[in-house]
């Protein structure tokens, strides 16, 4: 056996030089400081990741596309197919998960200024991928065509319609038409099961290769400490054992929430129907929904909504840009700024989800 | 040597002329790519039925104090029909984000329950974040027929 595996080991070195890969690997070492905890949360997203895509794939092998088919393709799947209902529901929670564990990911890289030179594209691929992740819920949400589905994006396919100049071929684009259709469903699909899985797997390439190459960054008060001080630890094995006990804990919770907390399928999609009572998006939207609610109409000579539409969007762009406009930090300075704004969009997010989700 | 005997602004017009001739036969390749593919994203226009009118069912049929949802074309409309049996008839489309509204007896009031925008029976916005009131349709009782039709 041992033989063996040192052979295949040798065949392939010989061709491609893996000594160097093993000598790197060998040597990388992950910083243990009292915030080594927000280290896992990337690990984690992969991981979710991966589920996604092998959840995914078991989920084509029965979807149907088309408003005559889409709704009960999956009523098939919860009902008939074995096991179904497993992977449908863990394929829900994970997406839902998968959003949690970024975000989190997101904000610790943001208050501890990882972002800070060099790790730029990082932080930017990442935002990206954060983006598409949203697109990734957003076409997801649609594909089982229910009566929440259609609603959900009626309101957001109109609220990029809103958008000044290129909104309404842009919602044009989305929809496959005028209104929410069947070429919509089509679309979503198409862009769910095939573009965003493309242009996500590019990113998250970049993405660990330079959190692989850079290693990860330590906060800024321990850069002061003088090397001696500094703790570490091996990445391989020690981090990545304690990365897969972790993956382990997620995959049972997955499993308790898929069995206890099967995901519903609801109504299906009616064109000729009234929007019902205590509709709501998905969590991650809520803060944005419930925004959108508060904005009257008019505001000054602006139309509300647009309003509220160009702020978020200002804000995103904004916040995908930070390493380049938080000169402090890539300095190495402390910049007490940066903490305001992000505990301000915390709390606001967490404040507005929760009173969407009451109200 | 062969170029030297070349005058200079010679050599720099070939230059020029390549650097033009082969720089626009890449644009108008990557033209010749382009626009195919944007045009094909363009979802082409369907011929649909222009729908003046729509026979929305018998007087007899809709209850007092009461709204439902009426197809026009492919289009959403609301029917109303209040307390002194008089019909109206509204766009079903939420002039804020494109929901389908619905009539709460309990408010005596059209209502969107994406986000809580509020319209009167007259289809004016009053509450909430709808822009502009509903467009109104024209019902027309033809004996015991209902006929909705648009407005001019």
């Amino acid at each position: 056996m041992k033989t063996l595996w040192s052979k295949t080991y040798h065949w392939i070195n010989e061709r491609v030089e893996l000594d160097g890969l093993v000598e790197f690997m060998g040597k990388k070492y992950v910083p243990v400081n009292s915030h080594s905890i927000w280290y896992y949360f990337g690990g984690v997203s992969l991981f979710l990741f991966i589920i996604q895509v092998v959840t995914g794939i078991l989920l084509l092998l029965y979807y149907k596309g088309g408003e005559a088919l889409a709704f009960e393709s999956i009523q098939f799947i919860m009902s008939k197919v074995q096991f179904g209902w497993l992977i449908r529901s863990i394929h829900s929670w994970t997406a839902n998960l998968f959003i949690l564990t970024a975000l989190i990911h997101m904000f610790s890289v943001y208050f501890g200024k990882a972002y800070r030179k060099p790790r730029e594209i990082t932080w930017v691929t990442g935002m990206l991928m954060f983006f598409l992740a949203m697109g990734f819920g957003f076409s997801g949400y649609l594909l089982p065509w229910n009566e929440l589905a259609f609603f959900a994006t009626k309101v957001g396919t109109d609220i990029a319609g809103a958008v000044p100049v290129v909104g309404k071929p842009m919602m044009v684009f989305l929809r496959g038409g005028e209104e929410v259709t069947g070429a919509t469903l089509s679309r979503f699909f198409g862009f769910h099961v095939a573009v965003l899985p493309g242009l996500f797997t590019v990113l998250l390439g970049i993405h660990l290769l330079l959190v692989q190459r850079q290693g990860m960054s330590e906060p800024l008060s321990y850069e002061e400490e003088s090397p001696k001080e500094r703790k570490t630890m091996p990445f391989f094995p020690n981090f990545l054992l304690r990365d897969m006990l972790l993956w382990l804990i997620v995959l049972n919770l997955l499993a308790i929430l898929a069995v206890f907390f099967p995901w519903e399928l609801g109504k299906k999609a009616d064109l000729f129907a009234s929007a019902p009572a205590g509709i709501k998006p998905e969590w991650y939207f809520l803060f944005m929904f419930q925004t959108l609610k508060y904005i009257p109409g008019k505001v000054f000579v602006f139309d509300g909504e647009v309003l509220g539409i160009m702020t978020f969007g200002l804000g995103g762009l904004l916040w995908l840009l930070v390493p380049f406009w938080d000169r402090k930090s890539s300095r190495g300075e402390r910049n007490r700024f940066i903490n305001y704004i992000g505990l301000f969009i915390v709390l606001y997010i967490i404040i507005l989800t929760i009173v969407g989700w009451i109200l | 040597m062969a170029e030297s005997t070349e005058p200079m602004d010679t050599q720099e017009n070939r230059r020029d002329f390549l650097k033009y001739f082969l720089g626009g036969g890449l644009i108008a390749w990557l033209a010749a790519i382009l626009y195919p593919m944007m045009a094909y994203l363009k979802p082409p226009k369907q011929a649909e039925v222009e729908v003046t009118s729509v026979k929305a069912g018998k007087v007899g049929a809709v209850e007092k104090d009461s709204g439902t949802i009426v197809r026009f074309g492919n289009k959403p409309v609301i029917l109303l029909r209040n307390a002194a049996g008089e019909f109206r008839a509204f766009s079903a489309t939420c002039t804020h984000l494109d929901c389908t509204v619905q009539y709460r007896k309990d408010m005596g009031l059209i209502w969107c329950a994406c986000h809580n925008g509020r319209y009167d029976l007259n289809g004016r916005n009053v509450a909430g974040p709808p822009p502009r009131p509903l467009d109104e349709y024209r019902v027309v009782i033809q004996g015991e027929d209902i006929l909705i039709s648009k407005k001019a």
